[in-house]
C-alpha cells in the first residue's frame, strides 16, 4: 500500500470522527511529495546555486529537476491505490485546539493536481535552465520555484482546511517573489506587489470563509467536513460562507472583476508565467472549488453566481485578448479567459460539467504551457514580444513554429486538438445550461468561443506569418532554440494531438478519478472522442470557427490592429488608483493625527482620563456625595497658607516663562506642602519634603543655569484658554474626588502596621518601620529610582558642554567672583555639623521622625554648600568626584548594602528583606534598639548621598569650562 | 561538606526562585556600578551582562516550567503576611511574561555588544536596572509595587532612549519623560483611589474586595480603574494615547527599540491583571469596567496604526507602527474578556515582541548596507547581503501581517475564533483581517522598495562587509524563536490557555496567596484591633 495508512472509500465515508483517524507522527509518503521540494528542494538549490558559475547552474538545475521528478514518482507510486478506489491520508496533530493539524489527504483531485504540478514542473526547470540569462541568479530561481511548488503541492494535499490556507498563502508570497524575480524592473515590482495584494488578500477574506465553514462542520479536516453538505447548506451563513471562499477562489483563479493582477504579473520570467500562470496557481481557486463542490456546490445559488462570473469573464477576456499586442498578455488574457471557461463548467449544476472542467483543465494547462514556453523562445530570440514587430518568424524558427501553431490550434478549439475535445462538451453544457438558467449561456459560450478562435489565430498569424519583421531590436537574431528549450514544447504539443487523437486512452483515466473527487461520487457513464456524430455542439464549434476566422480577418484588415490603442480605463489602473489613494489617506491620517507635538499628547491624555474617569459618574444613578466623617478644623494660618498656595500656583501658570521666578515660587509651594504636613501631624513627610525641595531647587537652579532664562511663546490665546479649561476640569475632577474621600471613613488594612510596627518592626516610628521594613521592597524599588536617575543625569550630560553667559541679562554675575569669606566659613563650619546631625537623624528613623532618605538630604545640602562655597573644581578635588566615577560608585554601595541586607536573611531560611531586631545593652550606651533595617536604611542613606552628588558634579561639569 | 553546601545553594535556589528575577539584575548592575565603566573594563562588563541575563533566562524557563503544573509560587517579602507585606506571585502569565522578557533581553544584549554599548555612559548598568523593572513588574502582586516597578523600568527606559544622544533622541527623550511623568501622577492617583475605596493594594485581595465595594465608593472604584486604564494606555500605546511611540523608538538605538517592544507590553500585562482579573467578570458591580473601551479602542488602534505603517517613509518609523498595530490586535483579544481571547492576545503578544525585536535590530543592519539611503524606504544602492537580509526581513514581515504558518497567522486565527459567535464578531473579523491585508500591502512595498529597487549608481557608499555573523545572529535567534513558536504551537497555546483559565480563577489565587478565602483583612481607621488576634 503506497502510504502508511490508507483507507478505502467505505472507510472515510464512515464519518469517523477526527480525532479517531489514525494519525502517523512518522514522515510518510504524503508529507514527503510536500517536505521533499519545501526543505531539500529549496536549501539544495540556494546551496548549490550561491556561485552563479556554468557548472553550478546546471547543478542547480539538475537538482531542481531532481526533486520534482522525485515527487512525480512519489505520485506515481502511489496512483495504483487511488485508482483502486483509496484516499491515502495521514496527519498529526499540531494546532489541535484551533482544529490546526497537519493532514495530508491524495484523493483522484488531489492526485491529477499532484501530476500536473509536477509534470509541468519538472518540463519548466529543464526550459528555465536554457531561459535564464548567464547574469540572472539561478539558484534564487530554483530555490523559489522549489518553494512554489511545495506551496502548491501542499494545498491540493491538504486535508485541514487552515493548513490549506497555510499553503494557499505561501503561493501567494512565493509567486510575489517570483514575478519579482527581475526586482530592478519597475513593472515586475508593481506586477508582483498586485499579485500579492490580490491573491494574498483574497486569500485573508477566503480564511474568514474557512473559520466560518469550520464552525458549522465542527471541524476543519476535509474528510469531516465533506461528510457534512445538509448542515452546510441549510445554514443561515451558508450565503456568506459561499461569499468569502469564492472570493478566495476567484481573486486567485482571476476571474472578473480581479482579473487584472494576471496581465501585469507577465512581467514575470517566462517559465514563472508558464507555470504558475497558466498550468498552476490560477488554478488553486478552480481546484478548491472543486474540492469543496460537494459541500458548498449544486445549490441554486452556487450555479448562477459561479456560472454568472465564469461567464462574465470568459467573454470579457477572450475579447480583450484579440487586442493585446504583448505576445504574453494576450496568453494572459487568454489564461484569464479558459479560466473563465472551466468555472463556468463548475458552476453548472450537472455531473457531466465538472468532467468537463476536469478534462479542460488538464488540456488547458497541457496548451497554455507550451504556448506560453513558445512566447518565452520567441523573446528570447528577438528580444521583443510585441505582435506589432513580430511576424514572419515561421522561416527563421520553423520548429518552433510548429509546436506553437499545434498548441494555438488547441487553444482555439480546432479538431483533432485536445481543446477542440473540451469546447464541445463546455458547449453541451452550455447548451443544457440553457434550460435550467437562461439561453445566455450557450450565447456567451459562443461569443466566448468566436473571441477565442480570433486571438489564438492572431497569435499565430501575427507571430509566425504576417511578416516581415517589423523594426525588432538590432540585436534580435531569430533562431529555433537549443532542443533543451524546446524539447518541453515539443512534447506538450504532441500530447495534445495524442490527447485529440486518442482521449480515453490518455487523459481519460485520470480525468474519471478526479471528477469522481469533485462530485462525491462517480460521475455518470461517458466516453471521451473526437467524434460525437453530427450534434449541437459540433455547430457552434464550426460557427465558432468561421466566425472567429472572419473577426480576426476583419480586425486585421490593412493591419488596423495594430494601431489599436488600449483604453485607458482597466481594472489595473482602478487598482493602482485605490491603492495609490489608500496610501495618500493613510498619510494624511498619520499625518493629520501624530504631528509629534507634546502638547498634543498630553491634551489627548487629560482629556481621555477624564472622559474616563467622568464615565462612571455619568452611569451611575445619583453622584456620590459628601461622606460624613467629622472634619478637622482648619485654623486661620491654614486657611492663610493655603489661599497662598492657591495664589502661587496660579502665578506659576500664568508666568512660567520667567524660569527663575517659576521656580522659586515652586519653592514656595513646596514649603506649603510641608508646613501641611506638619500640620497633619506627618513630621516624618515634612522633612522628606523639606530637603527634598532644597536640593531639587539646587539642582534645578544648576541646570536653568545651562538654558535660556525665558520659554518662548509657543501657543496662541485660543490654544492657552482651551488647555486651561481642560485643566481646570482636570484639576477639578481630581479635587472633587479628593474631596469625596477625605469626608469619609474607609476601613483598609493600616491598623496592621499601628499594631505590628512596635512588636515585629522592632521601630515607634511606623512610617519609618512601613519604608525600611513592612514595604522595605518598595524603598528598595524606588532608591533603585534614585540611582538610575543620578546615572540618567550622567549618561545625559555625558561630554556635554554648554557656553553658559558670564552673567545673566539683568548683568547678575552667575558665579561668584571670589566664594564670599562667610560662605566659605560657615560652610566648612556647617558640615561637621551637619554631617553629626545627618547621623543623628539616620540613627533616630526607626523610632521617631527621620531615617536613612531625609539624612541622606541633610547630607546633600551641606554638601550642596561646599559646592556652592567652594567651586566646583575644588569641591571636587576634595572629594575626589572624578567625573561621576566616585559617586556612581556611592549609589552601588548604598544599593548593594540595602540589597545584600535583604540577601542576608536568606542564610536564616527567610524571604528577602526579613529583618530582625534585638535591643542589646552595651557598656556605656546603655540600651541599643537595633534592628538590620538600619542596615538597609544605610544603603537608603549612601544612595540618596550618592545620587546626588552624582547630579550635582554632573551639572556642575557640564558648565564648568567656560571660567577657562 | 561540599555537598551540603550545594544542597544549602540549591534549597535556597528554589526557595527564593521568585525574588530572583528581580535580584539578580539588580545586584548585576550595582557590582557593574562598583566596576566602574572605563573602557578597559568594557570587555568584563560584556560578559557579566551576558552572563547574567543568560542565567536570568534558565530563572525564568524554570519559573514557567513549575508554573505550568498549575500551583502558583507566592513569596512573601520581607516574611511579612499578606496583604500587608508586599507578595510576590508567579502564575503562569507571570512566569510568560519573565521568559518572553529575557528571550527578547538575550539576544538584543548580545546585539548591543557589538558597539552599541560603547556610545554612552553605564550602558549595561542601566540595562539590567531596566531588566530589573520590567521582571520587577511582572512579579509584583501588590498594586503599589507595581506602580514602584513602573518607576524604575520607566525611569531606566528614560536613560536608555537617550543612549548614544544625539538631537533627535533629546527632542523625543524630553517627550517621553514629561508623558510618562503624567501618566505616573495618574497612576499614583488611581492606585491612592483604589485603596481609599478598597482598603488595600494586594491583587488577590483586590479581587476579593472589589465585588464587595458597592454604591458610591463603588462609583469613585471604577473612575479609578479607568485612570489606571489611561496609565496602562499609555504604555501599551492604546488609541487614543498612542501618538508618543513611533517617534520615539524610532528615534532610540536600535537595541534600545529592540529592548523597548517588550515596554508596551508592560501596559498590556498591566491592564491584563487590573482590567481582565481584579476588574474582571466576576467583580460585581464593579466587572467590566474596561469592557465598553478596550475592544473598540483595541481595533481602532490597530487602524489607526496601519495608517501609520502604510505612510512611514523610514523603516524604523514602520516598525514602530507595527509595535503599535500588534498592540491593537493583542487588547482587542484582550477586550474580548474570555479566556479565549485572553489566550489568543497572549500568544499572539510574545510573537509581535518578538517580530518587533527582530525587525528594528534588522532595520539597522540593513541601513548599515544602504550608505545615504540609510533607513529611509527609498532606491538604495545595492546591498552586501541582498538574500540574506531579504529572506530575514521576508520571514519577519510575513509574520508581522499575519500569513501563515508564522506564528502572526496562528494568534490571528486565534483572535477570529475566539470572537466568534459574539456581537461584535463581525467588527472583530472585519478589522483583523483588514489590519492584516494592509500590513501585507504596507510591507510589500516597503520591501520591494527596499530590497528590489536598487540604484546602482549609489554603489560604494553602503559598507561593502556586510553585516558580520555576530551581529546576525541577535535578529536570527529572535526570528528563530518565532518560527519555534509555530512549530510549538500546540503546546504554547495549550500553555496559553492554561494561563488564561489561570487568570479566571480567582477563588485558587486568592487561596494561594491570602491562604484563605473570604477572610476581611480591612479595619475601619483607628480602631485598635480585637486582642488575641495573631498574623492572619
Amino acid at each position: 500500500m503506497a502510504a502508511g495508512r490508507a483507507r478505502t472509500r467505505k472507510q472515510v465515508s464512515f464519518a469517523a470522527p477526527a480525532h479517531d483517524r489514525p494519525r502517523i507522527v512518522c514522515m510518510n509518503l504524503l508529507a514527503t511529495v510536500v517536505l521533499l521540494p519545501l526543505l531539500a528542494g529549496t536549501s539544495a538549490c540556494a546551496l548549490i546555486g550561491r556561485g552563479n558559475t556554468p557548472a553550478r547552474r546546471l547543478l542547480t538545475a539538475l537538482a531542481a529537476g531532481g526533486v520534482t521528478l522525485a515527487a512525480l514518482a512519489l505520485l506515481l507510486r502511489m496512483a495504483p491505490a487511488v485508482f483502486a478506489g483509496e484516499v491515502p491520508a495521514a496527519g498529526f496533530e499540531w494546532l489541535p485546539q484551533l482544529g490546526l493539524n497537519i493532514g495530508w489527504r491524495l484523493d483522484g483531485l488531489a492526485l491529477m493536481f499532484g501530476l500536473l504540478i509536477t509534470g509541468i514542473g519538472a518540463l519548466i526547470v529543464l526550459y528555465a535552465h536554457h531561459y535564464l540569462g548567464s547574469e540572472d541568479p539561478a539558484g534564487k530561481f530554483y530555490a523559489l520555484l522549489m518553494l512554489f511548488m511545495a506551496a502548491m503541492l501542499g494545498v491540493v494535499l491538504s486535508d485541514n482546511l487552515l493548513m490549506l490556507v497555510v499553503f494557499w498563502e505561501l503561493t501567494s508570497v512565493s509567486s510575489f517573489l517570483l514575478v519579482g524575480y527581475w526586482g530592478h524592473r519597475a513593472d515586475a515590482r508593481a506586477g508582483a506587489r498586485m499579485a500579492l495584494a490580490v491573491t494574498g488578500g483574497g486569500g485573508l477574506v477566503m480564511l474568514a470563509g474557512f473559520v466560518l465553514l469550520g464552525q458549522i462542520a465542527g471541524s476543519y479536516e476535509l474528510t469531516e467536513i465533506l461528510q457534512h453538505r445538509e448542515r452546510i447548506v441549510a445554514d443561515p451563513l451558508y450565503p456568506l460562507v459561499l461569499a468569502l471562499v469564492l472570493t478566495g477562489c476567484f481573486t486567485k483563479s482571476a476571474q472578473l472583476p480581479f482579473h487584472f493582477w494576471l496581465p501585469e504579473a507577465m512581467a514575470a520570467p517566462t517559465p514563472v508565467s508558464a507555470y504558475l500562470h497558466s498550468a498552476t496557481m490560477v488554478k488553486a481557486g478552480i481546484f478548491l472549488m472543486l474540492r469543496l463542490y460537494p459541500v458548498l456546490g449544486g445549490t441554486a445559488l452556487f450555479e448562477q453566481v459561479v456560472t454568472g462570473f465564469g461567464l462574465a469573464t470568459v467573454t470579457f477576456a477572450a475579447w480583450v485578448a484579440i487586442f493585446r499586442h504583448d505576445l504574453k498578455g494576450l496568453l494572459a488574457y487568454s489564461t484569464v479567459s479558459h479560466l473563465g471557461f472551466i468555472t463556468v463548467l463548475i458552476g453548472l449544476d450537472a455531473p457531466m460539467a465538472k468532467v468537463a472542467a476536469v478534462f479542460h483543465i488538464l488540456n488547458h494547462a497541457t496548451f497554455k504551457a507550451a504556448l506560453f514556453m513558445s512566447a518565452g523562445i520567441v523573446d528570447h530570440a528577438c528580444h521583443s514580444r510585441d505582435l506589432r514587430r513580430l511576424g514572419g518568424l515561421y522561416g527563421w524558427m520553423p520548429w518552433t513554429a510548429t509546436f506553437a501553431l499545434t498548441a494555438a490550434a488547441a487553444m482555439g478549439g480546432l479538431p483533432p486538438l485536445n481543446g477542440f475535445l473540451s469546447k464541445e462538451m463546455y458547449f453541451a453544457e452550455a447548451l443544457a445550461g440553457a434550460d435550467r438558467l437562461s439561453w445566455i449561456v450557450p450565447a456567451v459560450a459562443l461569443l466566448a468561443a468566436v473571441s477565442s478562435m480570433a486571438y489564438s489565430l492572431r497569435f499565430a498569424h501575427d507571430t509566425f506569418f504576417n511578416g516581415p519583421t517589423r523594426d525588432l531590436p538590432a540585436d534580435a537574431h531569430p533562431h529555433d532554440p537549443p532542443a533543451g528549450m524546446l524539447a518541453p514544447v515539443a512534447l506538450l504539443a504532441l500530447l495534445c494531438v495524442a490527447v485529440g487523437l486518442f482521449p480515453e486512452s490518455t487523459y481519460g483515466p485520470l480525468v474519471r478519478l478526479a471528477a469522481d473527487a469533485a462530485l462525491g461520487g462517480p460521475p455518470p457513464e461517458f466516453h471521451l472522442a473526437l467524434w460525437h456524430g453530427v450534434n449541437g455542439p459540433l455547430a457552434m464549434s464550426a460557427v465558432a470557427v468561421l466566425a472567429g476566422f472572419a473577426l480576426y480577418a476583419g480586425l486585421m484588415k490593412g493591419r488596423a490592429l495594430h494601431g489599436y490603442l488600449p483604453r485607458a480605463w482597466s481594472g489595473k489602473l482602478a487598482f493602482g488608483c485605490a491603492i495609490d489613494r489608500l496610501f495618500a489617506f493613510a498619510g494624511r491620517v498619520t499625518a493629520a493625527t501624530e504631528n509629534g507635538s507634546l502638547q498634543r499628547s498630553l491634551l489627548i491624555m487629560v482629556a481621555f482620563a477624564v472622559l474616563l474617569a467622568a464615565a462612571p459618574f455619568w452611569q451611575a444613578d445619583a453622584l456620590p456625595a459628601a461622606g460624613d466623617r467629622t472634619l478637622m478644623p482648619a485654623t486661620p494660618l491654614a486657611l492663610a497658607l493655603w489661599a497662598l498656595l492657591l495664589i502661587t500656583a496660579t502665578v506659576i501658570a500664568a508666568t512660567h516663562h520667567q524660569r527663575f521666578r517659576a521656580l522659586v515660587l515652586v519653592g514656595i509651594v513646596g514649603l506649603i506642602t510641608a508646613l501641611t504636613f506638619v500640620g497633619l501631624s506627618a513630621p516624618d513627610l515634612a522633612l522628606t519634603q523639606l530637603s527634598v525641595e532644597v536640593v531639587s531647587t539646587v539642582l534645578m537652579l544648576m541646570g536653568l543655569a545651562l538654558l535660556p532664562q525665558h520659554t518662548p511663546r509657543e501657543s496662541s490665546a485660543l490654544r492657552r484658554g482651551r488647555d486651561a479649561l481642560l485643566a481646570l476640569v482636570a484639576g477639578g475632577g481630581v479635587a472633587g474626588l479628593t474631596w469625596l474621600m477625605l469626608t469619609r471613613n474607609h476601613d483598609s488594612i493600616s491598623w496592621f502596621f499601628l499594631e505590628r510596627s512596635l512588636t515585629e518592626g522592632g521601630g515607634n516610628n511606623v512610617v519609618n518601620v512601613i519604608l525600611v521594613d513592612f514595604r522595605g521592597y518598595d524603598t528598595f524599588g524606588e532608591i533603585t529610582v534614585l540611582g538610575i536617575a543620578g546615572l540618567g543625569a550622567l549618561a545625559l550630560l555625558d561630554g556635554f558642554r554648554t557656553r553658559r553667559p558670564a552673567a545673566d541679562a539683568d548683568g547678575r554675575a552667575w558665579a561668584f567672583e571670589q566664594q564670599p569669606l562667610l560662605l566659605r566659613v560657615a560652610a566648612r563650619v556647617v558640615l561637621p555639623l551637619a554631617l553629626l546631625a545627618s547621623a543623628y537623624i539616620y540613627w533616630r528613623g526607626h523610632n521617631m521622625p527621620g531615617g536613612g532618605f531625609i539624612a541622606g538630604l541633610m547630607t546633600s545640602v551641606a554638601l550642596v554648600m561646599q559646592y556652592m562655597a567652594l567651586g566646583q573644581a575644588r569641591a571636587e578635588s576634595l572629594l575626589h568626584g572624578a567625573a561621576g566615577r566616585r559617586f556612581t560608585r556611592w549609589i552601588g554601595t548604598g544599593l548593594g548594602i540595602a540589597g545584600l541586607t535583604g540577601i542576608g536573611a536568606f542564610w536564616f531560611g527567610r524571604p528577602f528583606l526579613t529583618s530582625a531586631h534585638g535591643h542589646p545593652a552595651l557598656p556605656v550606651i546603655g540600651e541599643l534598639p537595633l534592628a538590620s533595617a538600619a542596615a538597609f536604611d544605610l544603603g537608603v542613606y549612601i544612595t540618596v548621598v550618592g545620587a546626588t552628588l552624582l547630579t550635582l558634579s554632573v551639572l556642575g561639569a557640564a558648565s564648568k569650562e567656560d571660567h577657562a | 561538606m561540599n555537598a551540603t553546601f550545594a544542597d544549602v545553594m540549591m534549597q535556597m535556589f528554589r526557595q527564593h526562585l521568585a525574588v530572583l528575577p528581580v535580584l539578580l539584575p539588580s545586584l548585576t548592575a550595582v557590582f557593574m556600578l562598583l566596576i566602574g565603566d572605563r573602557a578597559d573594563a568594557l570587555p568584563r562588563l560584556r560578559r557579566i551582562a551576558l552572563v547574567s541575563v543568560a542565567l536570568g533566562l534558565m530563572f525564568a524557563l524554570k519559573l514557567a516550567l513549575e508554573a505550568d503544573s498549575g500551583a502558583l509560587r507566592v513569596y512573601r517579602v520581607g516574611d511579612w503576611p499578606a496583604p500587608f507585606g508586599i507578595v510576590l506571585v508567579v502564575d503562569r502569565l507571570s512566569a510568560m511574561m519573565l521568559v518572553l522578557t529575557q528571550a527578547v533581553a538575550l539576544p538584543v544584549l548580545w546585539y548591543a555588544a557589538g558597539g552599541w554599548d560603547t556610545r554612552g555612559r553605564h550602558f549595561h548598568a542601566l540595562f539590567q536596572f531596566q531588566l530589573m523593572g520590567l521582571n520587577g513588574a511582572f512579579v509584583t502582586g501588590d498594586l503599589f509595587n507595581l506602580f514602584v516597578f513602573f518607576e524604575v523600568l520607566l525611569i531606566a527606559s528614560y536613560v536608555l532612549l537617550i543612549h548614544g544622544q544625539g538631537r533627535e533622541r533629546f527632542r523625543v527623550g524630553l517627550q517621553y519623560v514629561a508623558i510618562n511623568l503624567a501618566a505616573s501622577a495618574l497612576f499614583l492617583i488611581g492606585v491612592s483611589l483604589i485603596y481609599a475605596n478598597a482598603g488595600t493594594l494586594n491583587m488577590a485581595d483586590l479581587a476579593q474586595r472589589v465585588p464587595l465595594v458597592e454604591g458610591d465608593a463603588a462609583v469613585v472604584l471604577k473612575a479609578a480603574a479607568l485612570l489606571l486604564l489611561v496609565v496602562f494606555g499609555v504604555k501599551a500605546a492604546l488609541l487614543p494615547l498612542h501618538l508618543w511611540l513611533p517617534a520615539t523608538y524610532a528615534a532610540a538605538s536600535a537595541p534600545v527599540a529592540a529592548l523597548f517592544a517588550i515596554m508596551t507590553k508592560v501596559g498590556v500585562y498591566s491592564i491584563v491583571r487590573v482590567h481582565a482579573v481584579i476588574f474582571g467578570a466576576d467583580a460585581g458591580g464593579s466587572a467590566l469596567v474596561a469592557g465598553p473601551w478596550l475592544l473598540p479602542l483595541g481595533l481602532a488602534t490597530g487602524l489607526l496604526a496601519v495608517c501609520g505603517v502604510l505612510s512611514a517613509r523610514s523603516l524604523p518609523r514602520l516598525v514602530a507602527w507595527l509595535t503599535v498595530a500588534s498592540v491593537g490586535t493583542v487588547l482587542a483579544g484582550v477586550g474580548l474578556f474570555s479566556p479565549a481571547g485572553l489566550s489568543a492576545a497572549l500568544y499572539y503578544m510574545v510573537h509581535s515582541t518578538l517580530v518587533v525585536a527582530a525587525l528594528f535590530l534588522l532595520a539597522e543592519l540593513l541601513a548599515a548596507q544602504r550608505g545615504d539611503a540609510a533607513d529611509r524606504i527609498e532606491p538604495g544602492p545595492p546591498l552586501a547581503q541582498p538574500a540574506l537580509l531579504g529572506l530575514l526581513m521576508l520571514l519577519a514581515a510575513a509574520s508581522a501581517a499575519g500569513l501563515p504558518p508564522l506564528p502572526g497567522f496562528i494568534g490571528k486565527l486565534m483572535v477570529l475564533q475566539a470572537s466568534s459567535g459574539i456581537a461584535s464578531q463581525p467588527w472583530v473579523w472585519a478589522v483583523v483581517l483588514t489590519v492584516g491585508f494592509l500590513t501585507l500591502l504596507g510591507l510589500a512595498r516597503a520591501g520591494s522598495v527596499l530590497f528590489w529597487s536598487e540604484r546602482p549608481e549609489l554603489a560604494g557608499s553602503g559598507t561593502p562587509a556586510g553585516a558580520s555573523p555576530r551581529m546576525l545572529a541577535a535578529p536570527v535567534a529572535l526570528l528563530g524563536a518565532g518560527v519555534l513558536m509555530s512549530v510549538l504551537a500546540g503546546p504554547l497555546t495549550r500553555y496559553t490557555d492554561a494561563a488564561a483559565a489561570q487568570l479566571a480563577d480567582r477563588r485558587s489565587y486568592v487561596q494561594a496567596v491570602l491562604g484563605v478565602e473570604g477572610v476581611i483583612t480591612t479595619r475601619p481607621y483607628g480602631f485598635p484591633a480585637p486582642d488575641g488576634e495573631g498574623r492572619p
